[in-house]
Formats: structure tokens, C-alpha cells, sequence
């Protein structure tokens, strides 16, 4: 199947013609030509910005386990939807994914379901019990390829664990994503600390749970000399550790959450437990710290942290309930309100920061290329002129806990390209 | 405790406070008509206690007891009820101050009961009246005196002492105004504002 | 009045004043032969207990039926440990019986919120105590105690002294008596302080020796001896130091002013926080909070459901 995308603003510049062929990006000619008719389906782009299909370093489709919340399939799809071309699906399924075996089925549920591809994240530790590692290496060679290793859910809290978890994924150029969270001070804990727990009386969830063990994970990286990923940063002090470990010279990604970028622990006063999530929404201050450290480059990576959840268990009292929410669909719609209509960064930043660096610390081949001749046709046009009120039963994921329900989000995607196939069109999933 | 009187108050009338009907003279003389009256009836002082109806039923009560001393040289205790809890359009309405129910030593009990209200109209007020009497005592008797009686009843309830029958128009209102709250005795009518 | 009660901050000042006012007439009730008004005839008041409290029950439940009121008691199982009977289901039965008020006992922070907001019910919610979050009525009920024995609490001094951390007393507390006038100081030991108290606009200490000779009253909270444990937390390190440098004991009670009061929410730790002798002393007004209970609890009954027919506007 041929395609023309006539008039797509590669990375947000001048209109271009895109041609696609047999999976591949065949010619990428400036200025508009429109050639209609005739053999390539035309597709018209005008006015839209095509960016490479989009990598989540951070997505929870839930298969095997909790198929009631979302499978591969419809968690897939969503990505889809959201312009997404990869994800990485976390580890903490029933069973978790902590040997060749689920980590090949996950992957192999991913082509079979066909919207975008997965990568399965391998746990560190068996059963994300945090007391030995599981077989990295067997996750690295079977057909998932795993490079990324994550208990995420769980923090590598024991510090020889999380040291052994470094030096032994450097074998095969591995990486360990810490979801980096200091067990013992934030035991039962529901929300960011503050003043506002206090006047909730929901207990707090201190920055320095997470900023403690992100300073830990750096010197360890540094001393092992191995690839940290930290996970879901989301307090400003977290920003500056990785500030001073970048600074250092050391080898430490990060990645921020769209709704770190845009929501405050301000929504807890609601009760609400679609705000619920972990780590915690929180304060202004620490907002803007994130999107500065994601335009500056010290927080290198957009990850979604996807995480579906069934009607009941958000349902219910605060405390009582999951935490996630969904972020698949939303996430470029974010990004543009949080850092590109905020003038902190372009779309050629927003290629960076939601394809070309995840696919890196993926170490994926086929991701995060360029939108250039000879390149896989992997990308996404997007619609970043009007906008949408969010509604919480238009997804294509399963669960529902989207925490934007009812609130206008700018842009839209229109059509995302997998290898050349369509696997959105219009808005739609073709 | 709380000044009661700043709760009681309310917004004085406006310019256009329609017609009056009875000013302070007519007022004062219509309160001795009635303790003579009662005083009539009772054959003297005896067992009498007057309990008003706040808000305004209450100062009219003291002031009937001033009148009765005069008379008989013997105080007449007076007391108030307050009848909010005992009223039957407690759902309808926003949810109102409860005013002070202040009964006697000795309470009720084989007293010749005198319930004091500014204004009779439809008669349900004295009908929680006589309800919430009930919860507090058991009275030999009970008779009623209001200053108006501006008829429109709607449950069979009469006065026994009326300072005036006022005959009006369901559209009109009728304002007791008195010194212990407004400054000024008068009662006046005007077309509600519909 | 609005037609929730889910915390003090709800309250301005009038409206708080007006409970305390509606509470002073309904205090009398007690000395009338006949304890009972009408005013909620043919009204449905549940209470819904998800965590045991005998003493709140039965005060709500005298309140309710000094006003006439069917009264139901619901006792749901499951705790903050084991999640139990769903507060969605309960509500939903709730509804279909038809009750008007629900007053709830949660131990989880937020649930009369939910509750009230969630669209389940329709009824009047009333907090009774959720979590570590607030207990309106309480503060509600020590106000009124206070109001009683001080007058008006404009520029009183009141002493909040225990565990104010996990204390939904305090947190109601210090938000009604600052709407009411009155100057706050919460005293505890730093680990028992929220984080981000400075924000609650009341003073805070460590050194109950310095503040309780200039307070016009002094609450104490509970303190369990489980908090000092690590699994606990490790709030503090025993019961005997805390005792020492945060109990009320005789001796401290002697450097109060002679009309200041001593209260406790109960249930009360003789010996942890307070001394036996101070809990029965003169200046104790711990019995009277429990009369006061019942005709606060009255108060916001009656003012909650009045003119709030079946969910209509309050
Ligand atoms: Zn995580």
C-alpha cells in the first residue's frame, strides 16, 4: 500500500509531501504538491503536524491479570489513538513478567493485536518481591528483546539489590527504571505532602520519599558505571538531583508524566479518587519545575504511566482506592498545553522528548527515527489547532479514570502510521 | 449569651410604609381593653399567666401584665413560646432562628393560660401554639388575645380578646411594628409585593 | 444553612452562631417533662457507622429522636485494613429506604464528601467523624461548651494539646473557633504537628508550660500508646515522657487562670494525657460536652433538614 501525506508540516516546519511504500518513508519533498489521484492513497495533511510515531517508555496494559481493566489489545489501541507507534508495557501483570515466558507472550499479544508495537519491561526482581533478581539476561534474549528493567509499582528499595540490578543489565546494555519511592516513609501514604494533607487529613506522601532514593540511585549508577532510568519524576528536588547528575557526567535519564505537567495535588481537596495516583500529583512549584526540566533537557522523556483501572476500584473512598489513571490518549494534547503553547519548547522538541530519546533508552531500532527518506514509516499527524473537552467514555481503553473528563485539551490526532499501515485515520481507528 | 434583641430585629419599614391603621394611642388603648377584659372574664387576677408569642407577642404580653398591675396592683407572670418546631410548614421553608420559650416558675399546670400574638390570620400559628403548650404543661384553660384580627382563618381557631378586627384583603399585608423592636407602635397595612 | 455538614470550614460565622444560638434554646429541652419537638416528624436520620463509636451513635441518635425523627442505626463491617461493605452499595440501599439525613462514621478521610457528592444519595450528609480528617459536630459541641462558660470566644485563648496529627477533633476545632473569633494554639511534640500546620492560621508550640497560663481553655486529645511504636510510626518515645512534657496534671493545672476550663473529647486516657484528679476536677466540663452534645447535634439537625424537603434547595 502506497500513501501520500500531502502537506504535513514535518516536526511543525513548511509543508511537505510524505510518501510511504512498503513500510518505508519513500521521499519527504517540500511544498505542498497535492498530487491527487492516481495509485498512493492521499491523505491530506494541510495544516497538520506529522512527528515520528510516538514511544511510551511507561505504559500498563495489564494482560496477563487484570484483563477487566485493559488488555493488550484495548490498551494498544488507545496508544494508537494518542499517536503512539511503541510502548513499553510495565511488568506488574499476574503473573508478572519476570521470565522469558511472559515477557514473549506479551510481546506476542502486541503483533497479534497489531495497533502499535510492545515492548515488554522485564521486573528486576522475582515476583517485584524485591529479594532477587529475576533472569534478566533470559528476558534480554528471547524474542521480546527486553532492555528495560522496571519493579515499577514497587521501588528496588534494598541498595545491594538495586546495585547487583545495574551492573548486570550493563551485559547486554540494559536499563533499570526505578520507580523511586522510599517504602518506609510512605507507608499508607495518599497524597502529596503538604499543607493540604494535613488539612485533608490524608496522609502525606513527602518529596523526599522520592528525591532520597533518585540521589541513592545516581551515585550507584555512577559507581557501577550503568544506565539508571528514573521513572515518573515528579517533585522539583527530583529535578535537580538528575540536574546535578547529568552535570556529573553520569549515565541518568528521567521522564515526566503528563499529568505532572498540567494537574496539582489541589484536586485531592475534591476526594476524588480519579486524582489518586502514584507518585502523587503535586504542588504549582513543582510543576513548574518539571516543565522546565523537560524543556531544558534534565528530564529527558514524556512516559505516560498509563494505568487503567475498573470502575469499582475507583469508586470508592480516597484511601480505598487504586492509584493510576490514563494517559495514553491524552498525552500529546497535554504536552502541547504544558510546553509547546507555552512556548518552552517546539515540535522538534516534542519529537525528541515523546519518540527519538524514549526509543533510545529503549534501545529500539525502528522507533524514533527521523522523518526522512529511507526511514520506517512510523508517524503520527496531529491536529494542533482547536480543541476538545475530554470525555471519559470516549476512549478506547477499557477502565475510564481519565482525570481530564470535562476539561478542554488543545489538538488532536488525526492518523498514525505503524510501518506504513494506518492504524489511525481520521481521528479513528482504521 | 447572645444580645437577643440583634436577632429579633428586623429591617426597619421603608418609605412607603403604608397605612396605618392604629398608632401608639390606639395600640395602648386597645392593650387596656384587653386587660380589662381578661381580667372580666378571669374574675380577677387569680391563676392568670400571660405567655406571648415571639417575637412580638411577647413585649404585648408584658405590656397587658403593666396594664393588669395597674388594675389589680399584682403582677401576672408572663412568659414566652416559641412555636418554630411546632410549625407545620417546617419543610417549606428555609430553616428559621429559634426564639426563646421561657415558662414561669410553677410552669402551666392549672393555670388560666392567656397565649398574646400580634396578629391572627390564618390560625396556624396558634395551632402549634397549642401544641407546643401541650409538650411543656397542662393548663385548667387557654384563651387567646391578639392586637389584629385580620380574619382569612383556616383552621377553627378563635380569639377571645381582640385589640381590632382588621377585615383585608389576602393580598395586603399587615405590619405590627412596636418600640421594643422598631422604635415606633403602629400597625399598618400596604399591598404585598407581589 | 447549607445541606451538608461535612466540615467546620463549612461554617461562617452567622451560620456557626446560629447552630450555637438554635443549640442554647434546645438545651432546655432537657429540664421539660417531655424531651421531644416535632420537627423532624416523618423525617428518616441513618446513622452509618463504618467504625465503632458508641458515645457519637447514641448522641445523634437522642438528637434525632428528640425531634422526632425515625432513626435508623447502620452498622457497616470492614475497616481501613479489610475494605468490606462498599460505601457505593450502602448508599445505594440507603437511598432506597428514603432516608433524609445520613450521618456518617467513616474511617476513611473523605467519605461524607463522597458521599454527599457522588450523586448516591440525595439526602443531607453529616459528618460525624471521617478518618483523620474532621468531626464538625465536635468542634460544634466544644464550641458551644466554651460559649457557655466564656461567652463570646472573640480573642479567647484556646490550648489544643495532644496528638494533633492524626486528630479530626483538632482539625475541626481549630477551623470553627478561629471562624468564631477565638486565638488557637495547637501543642505538641514536633512529630505530632502536621506538616504545613503554619498554614492553618493558629499558633502551634512545643512547650505546654508556656501556653497554658495565658489559655482561657484547654482541650486535650487522645494519645495512643500504639503511636510509639515504629510500626506505629514512633511518634514518640514513651507514654511516660510524654506524660512529662505534655500530660495535665495537677500541678500544671495549677498554673491555669482561675476561670479557665478543661475539656476532652473522650474517650479519655486517665493517666496518658490527663490525671485522673484533673479530668474530675472543678474545672472539667468533660460531662457537660456530653449534654452539649446532644443539643448541638440537634441544632444542625434541625437546620439541616427544615425547608430541605426531599433534597430541595436549603
Ligand atoms: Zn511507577
Amino acid at each position: 500500500m502506497r500513501y501520500l501525506l500531502s502537506g504535513a508540516r514535518v516536526l511543525g516546519g513548511e509543508p511537505s509531501d510524505i510518501s510511504i511504500e512498503d513500510g518505508v518513508i519513500t521521499s519527504v519533498v517540500p511544498g505542498a504538491a497535492g498530487r491527487a489521484g492516481g495509485d498512493p492513497e492521499v491523505v491530506d495533511a494541510a495544516g497538520l503536524v506529522a512527528l515520528p510515531g510516538l514511544v511510551d517508555l511507561h505504559t500498563h496494559l495489564r494482560e496477563p491479570g487484570r484483563e477487566d481493566a485493559e488488555t493488550v489489545e484495548t490498551g494498544t489501541s488507545a496508544a494508537a489513538l494518542g499517536g503512539f507507534t511503541a510502548v513499553h508495557a510495565m511488568a506488574n501483570t499476574d503473573p508478572v513478567a519476570d521470565t522469558a515466558g511472559v515477557v514473549e507472550q506479551v510481546w506476542r499479544l502486541g503483533r497479534e493485536a497489531g495497533h502499535c508495537d510492545v515492548f515488554p519491561v522485564g521486573a528486576v526482581t522475582v515476583g517485584l518481591q524485591g529479594e532477587r533478581l529475576a533472569e534478566l539476561g533470559a528476558m534480554a534474549d528471547s524474542a521480546a528483546r527486553v532492555r528495560v528493567f522496571s519493579d515499577d509499582g514497587r521501588c528496588v528499595d534494598d541498595a545491594v539489590l538495586m546495585r547487583r540490578a545495574l551492573e548486570y543489565v550493563k551485559a547486554f546494555d540494559g536499563v533499570v527504571a526505578q520507580h523511586a519511592q522510599e517504602p518506609r516513609l510512605t507507608v499508607g501514604a495518599q497524597m502529596n505532602e503538604g499543607e493540604l494533607s494535613g488539612r485533608l487529613g490524608l496522609r502525606g506522601w513527602p518529596a523526599v520519599a522520592e528525591e532520597a532514593v533518585i540521589a541513592r540511585d545516581c551515585l550507584l549508577a555512577a559507581h557501577v558505571e550503568s544506565r539508571l532510568h528514573v521513572c515518573h519524576v515528579s517533585t522539583a528536588g527530583s529535578v535537580e538531583i538528575v540536574r546535578w547528575a547529568k552535570a556529573e557526567g553520569w549515565n541518568v535519564t528521567a521522564e515526566a508524566c503528563p499529568h505532572h505537567l498540567l494537574l496539582t495535588d489541589e484536586l485531592a481537596a475534591t476526594y476524588d479518587p480519579v486524582y489518586k495516583v502514584n507518585p502523587p500529583l503535586r504542588s504549582a512549584n513543582d510543576v513548574e519545575a518539571l516543565r522546565q526540566g523537560l524543556a531544558d533537557g534534565t528530564i529527558d522523556v514524556v512516559a505516560t504511566d498509563h494505568a487503567p483501572h475498573p470502575h469499582e476500584d475507583k469508586d470508592c473512598e480516597w484511601q480505598s482506592a487504586a492509584f493510576g489513571m490514563l494517559g495514553l490518549e491524552t498525552a500529546l494534547s497535554v504536552v502541547q498545553q504544558t510546553m509547546v503553547d507555552t512556548g518552552l519548547i517546539d515540535w522538534a522538541g516534542v519529537a525528541e522528548r515523546m519518540s527519538h530519546v524514549p526509543a533510545r533508552i529503549g534501545r529500539l531500532s525502528d522507533h524514533g527515527r527521523p522523518i526522512a527518506e529511507g526511514e520506517p514509516a512510523n508517524l503520527v499527524l496531529y491536529d494542533p489547532s482547536g480543541s476538545h473537552v475530554v470525555d471519559a467514555m470516549q476512549t478506547a481503553s477499557l477502565s475510564r479514570n481519565t482525570p481530564y473528563a470535562g476539561r478542554e485539551l488543545p489538538g488532536s490526532v488525526v492518523a498514525t502510521f505503524l510501518r506504513g499501515r494506518p492504524t489511525v485515520l481520521d481521528g479513528k481507528l482504521a | 449569651m447572645p444580645a437577643e434583641a440583634a436577632r429579633l430585629r428586623e429591617p426597619a419599614p421603608g418609605p412607603s410604609g403604608g397605612r396605618t391603621v392604629l398608632d401608639a394611642r390606639d395600640i395602648s388603648r386597645a392593650l387596656t381593653r384587653i386587660a380589662h377584659e381578661i381580667l372580666e372574664r378571669n374574675k380577677g387576677a387569680e391563676d392568670l399567666l400571660l405567655l406571648g408569642i415571639p417575637s412580638r407577642g411577647v413585649p404585648l404580653a408584658r405590656r397587658i401584665a403593666e396594664k393588669i398591675a395597674d388594675v389589680e396592683g399584682f403582677d401576672v407572670p408572663v412568659g414566652s413560646l416559641d412555636v418554630t418546631m411546632y410549625r407545620d410548614d417546617l419543610r417549606m421553608r428555609p430553616a428559621r432562628a429559634l426564639l426563646p420559650t421561657e415558662i414561669p416558675d410553677g410552669g402551666l399546670d392549672g393555670k388560666v393560660v392567656v397565649l398574646v400574638d400580634d396578629v391572627l390570620f390564618s390560625g396556624r400559628t396558634i395551632r402549634a401554639a397549642l401544641d407546643a403548650m401541650n409538650d411543656v404543661g397542662r393548663p385548667k384553660t387557654v384563651r387567646l388575645a391578639v392586637l389584629v384580627d385580620r380574619g382569612h382563618r383556616e383552621l377553627p381557631i378563635r380569639a377571645d380578646f381582640v385589640g381590632k378586627n382588621l377585615p383585608t384583603s389576602l393580598v395586603e399585608s399587615v405590619k405590627v411594628r412596636l418600640e421594643e423592636f422598631d422604635d415606633v407602635d403602629a400597625v399598618t397595612i400596604r399591598e404585598s409585593a407581589r | 444553612m447549607r445541606r451538608h455538614l461535612l466540615s467546620a470550614a463549612d461554617l461562617d460565622r452567622p451560620e456557626a452562631e446560629l447552630v450555637l444560638q438554635t443549640a442554647d434554646e434546645l438545651r432546655s429541652l432537657a429540664d421539660r417533662p417531655i424531651k421531644k419537638l416535632p420537627a423532624l416528624r416523618g423525617r428518616t436520620v441513618v446513622n452509618l457507622f463504618f467504625e465503632d463509636s458508641t458515645r457519637t451513635r447514641i448522641s445523634f441518635e437522642a438528637a434525632a429522636k428528640r425531634l422526632s425523627a425515625d432513626v435508623i442505626n447502620f452498622a457497616a463491617k470492614g475497616s481501613s485494613l479489610s475494605k468490606g461493605e462498599s460505601l457505593k452499595d450502602t448508599a445505594l440501599t440507603l437511598e432506597a429506604m428514603g432516608a433524609d439525613a445520613v450521618v456518617i462514621r467513616h474511617w476513611a478521610s473523605g467519605a461524607p464528601h463522597l458521599l454527599a457528592n457522588s450523586g448516591w444519595v440525595r439526602s443531607s450528609v453529616v459528618n460525624a467523624g471521617d478518618g483523620t480528617h474532621e468531626h464538625p459536630t465536635q468542634a460544634l459541641l466544644d464550641a458551644f461548651t466554651l460559649w457557655r462558660h466564656l461567652g463570646s470566644l472573640d480573642g479567647r485563648r484556646i490550648a489544643i494539646v495532644g496528638d494533633v496529627l492524626h486528630s479530626r477533633v483538632a482539625r475541626s476545632n481549630a477551623l470553627l473557633l478561629r471562624t468564631l473569633g477565638a486565638e488557637v494554639t495547637l501543642v505538641a511534640p514536633p512529630t505530632l504537628l502536621p506538616v504545613g500546620v503554619d498554614g492553618w492560621g493558629v499558633e502551634t508550640s512545643y512547650d505546654v508550660d508556656a501556653v497554658l497560663p495565658k489559655a482561657d481553655a484547654v482541650m486535650m486529645l487522645r494519645v495512643q500508646r500504639e503511636r510509639m511504636s515504629l510500626e506505629g510510626g514512633g511518634f514518640f518515645p514513651s507514654a511516660r515522657e510524654y506524660s512529662r512534657r505534655y500530660g495535665l496534671d495537677s500541678r500544671r493545672m495549677a498554673t491555669l487562670q482561675d476561670h479557665t476550663v478543661v475539656m476532652h473529647p473522650g474517650p479519655m486516657i486517665r493517666g496518658m494525657e490527663i490525671t485522673a484528679d484533673v479530668a474530675d476536677s472543678h474545672r472539667s466540663v468533660i460531662v457537660e460536652q456530653v449534654t452539649n452534645g446532644v443539643a448541638v447535634r440537634m441544632a444542625v439537625l434541625y437546620l439541616l433538614l427544615s425547608g430541605n424537603d426531599s433534597g430541595g434547595q436549603a
